[in-house]
């Protein structure tokens, strides 16, 4: 009963199934191999369960059929049915399954470790692996409890709003405490009060460490949660010993957290302040009140038609607000109809647009919009002083100059795309008084070379369209 | 297999997984999550071993519900993300209907 995989065929077909999900990842460096390597992916899964049934004594075939059919059925329905505009809640949703399956995992090995290979011959698990399942089942409660709520947050069930509560910060640095001292305990005693008590602090730290946490900062969130659902797998695969599961929670795990690095950066904040929450009320902030009076421009539909007919180049900006009103079919439709009219039309995506890595690119791939007219910050950033027209859609922050010039600012430092520098630009917005997610007034609504457009972004689009059509 | 070998594999991958995801586009960080999230339930091989076990009736049952929490992650995140790379296809055509 020493070793659960000591079976040389098993543990290399791990490892073959390792390998593919790495090819699985770099599949996803263009979007021409990634199909490919999505096929590699559940290739490699298939496998992996495949080696474990095979080289398991299944004890319970029938049952473990309907469990994958039934779960199998619930996730692809799912997937089929769910709108582009919900991703960033379905993969939150998704992380706190995994984070509940290591739960789950983590406590079934410690009520049966004979089953798993990791007692000693008197019943006692080992205490190497008491450690590794301490800490898979704290990181997977933390994961499962932390995407629940950013599953609510995302999903509107929940305000965006930070909660915090007084003392926050000892009450989460004393609960983490508790929870490795529990760990470290566990070694030399292994009853179960320490180990449940162990679980049920770490669902509670996932709760309190993701509440203090605003809507806007759901992409830093997202990510990290994405990461710690890869280090979750990769502790379970320590104490099983399977090189599939270590390989797959490397992965899973540095890309989490390289993903949380982009996004931070993009911030221009520290992983450390997004953590300690706060950031991203409605409250009004340093600026907020001075919005009503300066003066502005607003702009009709046909304006902007005009405008943009007009132009050698326009770029669209789009953001968070684009995808809630769910305006990119009739974006693409605007951008068609100048395109033959001749204009030249771009896209650019700043990398916390929206609330999730890459949130925006998926939404305009939806709309059929060629990848390669849509680009990165850093790439087209230097256009705008060339270009007619930046035409914004539900951006806002990812606009502000105030991030380039005024030091108080809260988001100065953060990269911003330069839409100013541009001849004209069209603002599109729901009104003058929201003032985005970090509550500052963005200069940009009040220059000489800024028509408003106030609206509903879609419908504003459509019109726009029609005007076009004339 | 001894803990240090587990290490090595361990802290290899994480190399490995540092230098793919960074080259991984950016316009791909939403189908990156979906997959990531889809081969990170390969957890399912210990809920397998789990349900699979004679030994703990309760063991079992917890192996269940886990083997079909991980199914809904692996084809629904499998799922999406094929969804989601279906439309980032090339386009040739100006315009057609949604």
């Amino acid at each position: 009963m020493e070793q659960v995989v000591a079976n040389p065929w098993a543990m290399l077909a791990y490892l073959v199934a390792g390998v593919c999900f790495i090819l699985a990842l770099r599949g996803l460096s263009s979007p021409t191999s990634s199909r490919r390597g999505n096929r590699f992916g559940m290739f490699g899964m298939a496998l992996a369960v495949a080696t474990t049934l095979v080289t398991h004594q299944i004890a319970s075939l029938p049952e473990i059929g309907v469990a994958i059919l039934i779960g199998g059925l619930v996730g692809f329905v799912t997937a089929r049915r769910i709108a582009m505009t919900a991703m960033p809640q379905l993969v939150a949703a998704f992380h706190s399954l995994v984070g509940l399956a290591a739960v789950l995992v983590a406590i079934a090995a410690y009520l049966n470790p004979d089953a798993f290979g990791i007692a000693e011959p008197d019943g006692a698990i080992h205490q190497v692996s008491r450690i590794e399942m301490g800490l898979g089942i704290a990181i997977g409660a933390i994961t499962f409890s932390g995407s629940v709520i950013a599953f609510l947050k995302l999903n509107g069930n929940m305000s965006g709003k930070p909660i915090l509560l007084p003392g926050r910060h000892i009450i989460n640095l004393g609960t983490l405490g508790l929870i490795v001292g529990l760990i470290a305990y566990f070694v030399t005693d292994q009853s179960p009060w320490i180990f449940f008590t162990a679980t049920a602090l770490s669902f509670v730290i996932g709760f309190l460490l993701i509440i203090p946490i605003g809507g806007a900062d759901m992409p830093v969130v997202v990510s990290m949660l994405n990461s710690y659902s890869g280090w979750a797998a990769a502790a379970m695969g320590f104490t099983l010993h399977n090189t599939a599961m270590i390989i797959t929670g490397a992965l899973v795990g540095s890309s989490g957290a390289i993903l949380s690095y982009i996004m931070c950066r993009a911030m221009n904040r520290s992983f450390i302040s997004v953590i300690a929450g706060g950031f991203g009320g409605d409250s009004g902030g340093p600026a907020g009140a001075a919005a009503i009076d300066r003066p502005w421009k607003r702009g009709s539909a046909e304006d902007a038609a005009f405008l943009m007919s007009q132009a050698n180049q326009v770029i669209i900006v789009p953001g968070y607000g684009m995808a809630v009103a769910q305006a990119q079919h009739a974006l693409r439709e605007m951008a068609d109809q100048l395109k033959a009219e001749g204009v030249t039309v771009k896209y650019a995506i700043h990398p916390v647009a929206g609330r999730m890595p890459g949130h925006m690119n998926v939404l305009l791939a939806e709309a059929n919009v060629p990848y390669d007219e849509v680009f990165e910050l850093e790439d087209i950033n230097s256009e705008f002083a060339q270009t007619d027209v930046a035409f914004v859609i539900g951006a806002n922050d990812v606009t502000n100059p105030a991030a380039k010039t005024d030091r108080t600012s809260p988001i100065y430092g953060m990269p911003v795309l330069d839409v100013e520098k541009a001849k004209t630009v069209l603002f599109v917005k729901r009104s003058m008084g929201g003032v985005g997610y970090a509550g500052i007034d963005n200069d940009v609504f009040y220059r000489d070379n800024t028509m408003m457009l106030l609206g509903d972004a879609k419908k504003m689009v459509e019109e726009i369209v029609k005007a076009l059509g004339h | 297999m001894d803990f240090i070998s587990i290490l090595s594999i361990f802290v290899l991958a994480c190399c490995v997984g540092y230098y793919v995801v960074w080259s991984v586009t950016p316009a791909l960080h939403t189908p990156l999550m979906a997959v990531t999230n889809a081969i990170s339930s390969v957890i399912i091989v210990g809920a397998l071993i789990a349900s699979a076990a004679a030994g703990s009736a309760t063991s079992k049952w917890l192996g269940l519900v886990a083997v079909a929490l991980a199914s809904v992650n692996i084809f629904g995140g499998f799922a999406v993300t094929a969804r989601m790379l279906a439309m980032y296809k090339k386009k040739d055509r100006p315009a057609q209907g949604k």
